[in-house]
């Protein structure tokens, strides 16, 4: 226990622990400091000087924001001193400050035009000229327009340095001459970007997709859950005629802090995008015919249900996305069965199913997102956890500040800017060897006996270091990312990481790739014993596929599996918020509500259930896909479809209270039918790495226009290490043909030194490489184009 | 990029700090790098972050606070004077102005034969001296009556 000290602000007493401030003495009374550059999330600044008040015995004001509470200090923060100090710190701000509030975007939720209002003058006593401050350019997010009206508090060089991990932004210059800007005209790229424009307490930072189309005023406020990472970040969502203007994040420390990824942030635009389905359509010889709901349902029924009598249930396959709502995937995995088909899955780019007979319960995080600062030890196995997992890195980023020891196993050098203790990267084929090795080393280093699962494994010093960090925590966590859930060895990596969590005491989950990755289990929308995974039912096709906001050719493992299933098949119906490639393969084309326009339920990698209602109504005839599948279900006469609310669907799948008796990552018996770890074969053959780029992973996402300006979305490339550009003898930056499983693509070759020798790194989920095979299945060849 | 013997002088620097804090040499590694460079272009800078483990802006923060650091190429002098208040209110503003006059050009410009750079600089810490120019980053030239440049540059011409 810290001591704790009392002192007295405004004549009311308060106590705060040791360390504290006077800042946070006032706020817990509840005591309202003005102040600019202060923040409860960054580091103390102290420069803007908003915050000062009077301390007794103190000869001149004190700024309460790095001021350390003392013991028996008494503080006046509106006393005539603290009074006037403030007031004038306020004339001193806005002498160069523009006075443009009634075009500036920020009006009306501005930090500065607010304090004015409170501690500035009517009329100001400066007549000089006013300080200009070019404008600069940083990338299509984030708006640096208007740069007179920065204040210099530097939230937003903080909040880059220290929440983000990478210091994009710096202050330049001395004094009067002091501006904001990146180094020499660079973009700022960090995946939580936006946040600055949310910490600036004035308009020098704005949203670039957002600017000049609303007042703050005219914006309705709706809470809303994240569809993206498995986060499920709380969103505030900003609705104007309608229309999603805006989205903002909604605090809450257990889940997103007051933070958001720039994903979550900017997706927004997808719903409003142009390639919105907003009318069922049937097709019709080689055209497309709009027509009502109540035809299109009734053909789907029709054509249905002729297939199963003719060919067999088993002939229907159902694949959802991770994305979709709860109640959509209970109610999907319902209709499939129904009909008499096991065929039902979410788990798109999965490619390792031989466990799922095994599982204990729905595969989750093992722990509260808010535990994860508390753990000493950090194991994280196979992610991109910047990309993959922007807040969850941060929560590790902050925490390995404090000491926690994150160590990395990766298939990929990408930097997660957090101070790793140990980092090491290999082929994803020696991803087992390595585990098996850190396995072996950590029962060594505790004593304990080897599993057979690590018998042959031999720990070099890579695997040694990170043992002997794990093994000398108490407070252990494994993550397993989302390359290990799509690893074609997933059920292998599995078993080392329960065995190597047995070992150290340490608490062992995933990090859930998508906003639904635990929900989808919950609602049941995985085959039981007789039915085809979603891997199964794309490599033998079947005659008819369900698609529930699928778009088989970027979601899938294996694109081009899922690509010629679809070609082939008899009869598809795509439901769906968006017009996609499925034109050239469905033959009904259902417009579906994203999760701004239904209700619906998310339930995040922690096992959080969140549900939520939509924000604005169904875009023209979309409908929400729960009440599609309903209508379905009855016009197909399957028992139990009569649901009024979404709220009945959710509590038939998954009742609220019973989330956390569903949730365990524990596998029996994995360990039959795995040998040892055979020692990793020098082969010739390439092997595909396959990110799937932020920017990338979702049907919403890859339409937010601003969001595919970025860097992050970039064309992908094929990477590799400069040593096998070189065997191939094909320059960086020179097109290369790409070839896997048949199919090829034309793209840019990148060197990287990061990356495992004989690897290529090609990214996922986008129409480039849509042509080619498994994600991390073999490269047949790469040569120059 | 920088000449292995501005390394070498780098690393000395280096060695000063704990391992773990190699950035608290970024001022004297900026100082070697102009000396040889002659300025700190953006490569330059880009370079140093690397070889400090710093990000390129805070580097460029520290560049662009000093005057010392010249972030575009100068003339063979660079003469910076002080005008910050207890100068100017001895002579510095009259100074400023001889300098001017004398080498016809203003502030931040180089003379067309490339000889001279004018620069303003804040307080020297030599108010007593006032008023003071600063002779290519190293030299402190007190007392800059116009009589008093008028030798300098006459000297520095030769
Ligand atoms: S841009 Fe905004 S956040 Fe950054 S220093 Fe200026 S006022 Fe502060
Ligand atoms: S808030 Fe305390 S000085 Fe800025
Ligand atoms: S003001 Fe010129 S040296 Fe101090």
């Amino acid at each position: 226990m810290t001591a704790m000290l009392k002192l007295d602000v405004d004549g009311r007493a308060v106590e705060v622990p040791q360390g504290a401030t006077v800042m946070d003495a006032a706020t817990r009374l509840g005591i309202f400091v003005p102040h600019f550059c202060y923040h409860k999330k960054l580091s103390i600044a102290a420069n803007c000087r908003m915050c000062l008040v009077q301390v007794e015995k103190a000869p001149k004001p004190m700024p309460a924001c790095a001021t350390p509470a003392a013991e028996g200090m008494k503080v006046w923060t509106q006393s005539e001193q603290a009074k006037q100090a403030q007031n004038s710190v306020m004339e001193f701000l806005l002498i160069n400050h523009p006075l443009d509030c009634p075009i500036c975007d920020q009006g009306g939720e501005c930090q500065l035009q607010d304090l004015a209002v409170g501690y500035g003058k009517g009329q100001s006593r400066y007549a000089e000229e006013k300080r200009v401050v070019l404008h600069k350019s940083v990338g299509p997010l984030v708006s640096m327009e208007e740069m007179s009206r920065c204040i210099h508090c530097t939230r937003c060089v903080r909040f880059g340095q220290e929440i983000a991990g990478v210091m994009e932004l710096g202050m330049m210059g001395r004094g009067e001459h002091s501006e904001i800007v990146t180094f020499v005209g660079r973009s700022v790229d960090s995946e939580l970007s936006g946040n600055m424009i949310d910490i600036c307490p004035v308009g020098a930072l704005t949203s670039k997709p957002f600017r000049y189309s609303a007042r703050t005023w005219e914006l309705s406020r709706r809470k809303s859950v994240s569809p993206h990472d498995g986060l499920g970040a709380n969103l505030v969502v900003q609705v104007k005629h309608n229309r999603v203007m805006r989205v903002l994040p909604l605090e809450n420390e257990q889940v997103n802090e007051c933070w958001i990824s720039d994903k979550d942030r900017f997706s927004y635009e997808g719903l409003n995008s142009e390639e919105r389905l907003t009318k069922p359509m049937l097709r019709e010889g080689s055209g497309w015919r709009e027509v009502e709901w109540q035809e299109a349902l009734e053909h789907v029924a029709k054509r249905l249900g002729a297939i199963r009598s003719r060919h067999g249930a088993e002939q229907i396959g159902a694949l959802a996305s991770p994305h979709a709502t709860l109640e959509e995937m209970a109610l999907l995995a319902k209709l499939a069965r129904g009909l008499g088909s096991e065929n039902v899955d979410f788990r798109l780019r999965q490619a390792d199913f031989s466990i799922d007979a095994k599982r204990a319960g729905a595969p989750w995080l093992g722990m509260k997102i808010a535990e994860l600062g508390a753990l000493d030890r950090v194991l994280v196995a196979g992610s991109f956890l910047r990309k993959d997992h922007p807040l969850i890195a941060n929560r590790l980023r902050q925490a390995a500040k404090r000491g926690q020891q994150v160590s990395l196993i990766h298939v990929a050098g990408d930097d997660p800017l957090i101070a790793l203790a140990n980092k090491a990267v290999c082929a994803p084929a020696a991803l087992p060897d390595l585990l098996a090795q850190v396995l072996r080393a950590a029962a060594e280093a505790r004593g304990k006996p080897v599993p057979a699962l690590a018998a042959g494994a031999n720990a070099g010093a890579a695997a040694k270091a990170i043992a002997a960090s794990l093994a000398s925590g108490t407070n252990t966590g494994l993550f397993l990312g989302n390359a290990v859930q799509q690893h074609p060895r997933a059920a292998r990596l599995h078993a080392l990481a329960q065995a190597l969590a047995d070992i150290l005491g340490a608490r062992f989950g995933y990090l859930g790739e998508a906003a639904n990755s635990v929900g989808g289990y919950l609602a049941r929308c995985t085959p039981a014993e007789r039915g085809l995974n979603a891997r199964a039912m794309l490599e033998s096709p079947r005659r008819a596929y369900l698609l529930l906001g699928v778009e088989p050719e970027l979601d899938c493992g294996n694109p081009r599996a899922a690509t010629n299933a679809m070609r082939a098949a008899e009869f598809v119906v795509a439901m769906s918020a968006f017009r996609s490639r499925a034109i050239d393969y469905a033959h009904v084309l259902l417009p579906t509500a994203p999760y701004t326009e239904t209700s619906g339920t998310f339930v995040s990698t922690e096992g959080r259930m969140q549900s939520f209602n939509g924000v604005v109504r169904p875009l023209e005839d979309a409908r929400p896909g729960w009440k599609v599948l309903r209508v379905l279900g009855n016009l197909l006469e399957l028992a139990g479809f009569d649901y009024d609310t979404s709220e009945q669907v959710r509590d038939e799948a998954c009742a609220p209270d019973a989330v956390a008796t569903r949730l365990d990552n524990r596998v029996t018996g994995v360990e039959s039918g795995l040998e040892a770890e055979p020692a990793p074969q020098s082969s010739a053959a390439m092997q595909r790495i396959a990110d799937v780029p932020i920017y990338f992973a979702d049907p919403i996402v890859r339409r937010a226009a601003s969001l595919q300006q970025t860097r992050d979305a970039r064309t992908p490339m094929a990477s590799m290490h400069p040593a096998l550009a070189a065997r191939i003898g094909v320059a960086a930056g020179a097109k290369v043909r790409v070839r896997q499983e048949g199919g090829e693509a034309v793209l840019e070759l990148a060197c990287d030194e990061g990356l495992p020798a004989d690897c290529v790194r090609i990214a996922a989920g986008h129409p480039a490489t849509a042509a080619l095979g498994a994600m991390y299945g073999e490269i047949t060849s790469v040569e120059r184009a | 990029m920088l000449s292995g013997e501005s390394l070498k002088k780098i690393d000395t620097e280096v060695a000063k700090y704990p391992a773990d804090q190699k950035q608290s040499a970024v001022m004297a590694a900026l100082a070697l790098a102009q000396e040889e460079k002659g300025h700190l272009s953006t490569e330059v800078m880009d370079f140093v972050a690397g070889y400090l483990g710093m990000a390129p802006v805070a580097v460029y923060e520290v560049a662009s606070f000093y005057t010392m650091y010249d972030l575009a190429p100068v003339g063979g002098h660079k003469l910076c004077v002080c005008t910050n208040l207890p100068c100017a209110l001895s002579g510095a503003v009259e100074a400023a102005e001889h300098l001017k006059k004398k080498l016809g050009i203003d502030w931040n410009e180089t003379t067309p034969d490339g000889r001279f750079t004018l620069k303003q600089g804040e307080c020297f810490g030599a108010c007593g001296d006032a008023p003071v120019v600063l002779v290519n980053n190293k030299k402190m030239a007190s007392f800059m009556t116009p009589e008093a440049i008028d030798k300098m540059l006459a000297e520095l011409q030769k």
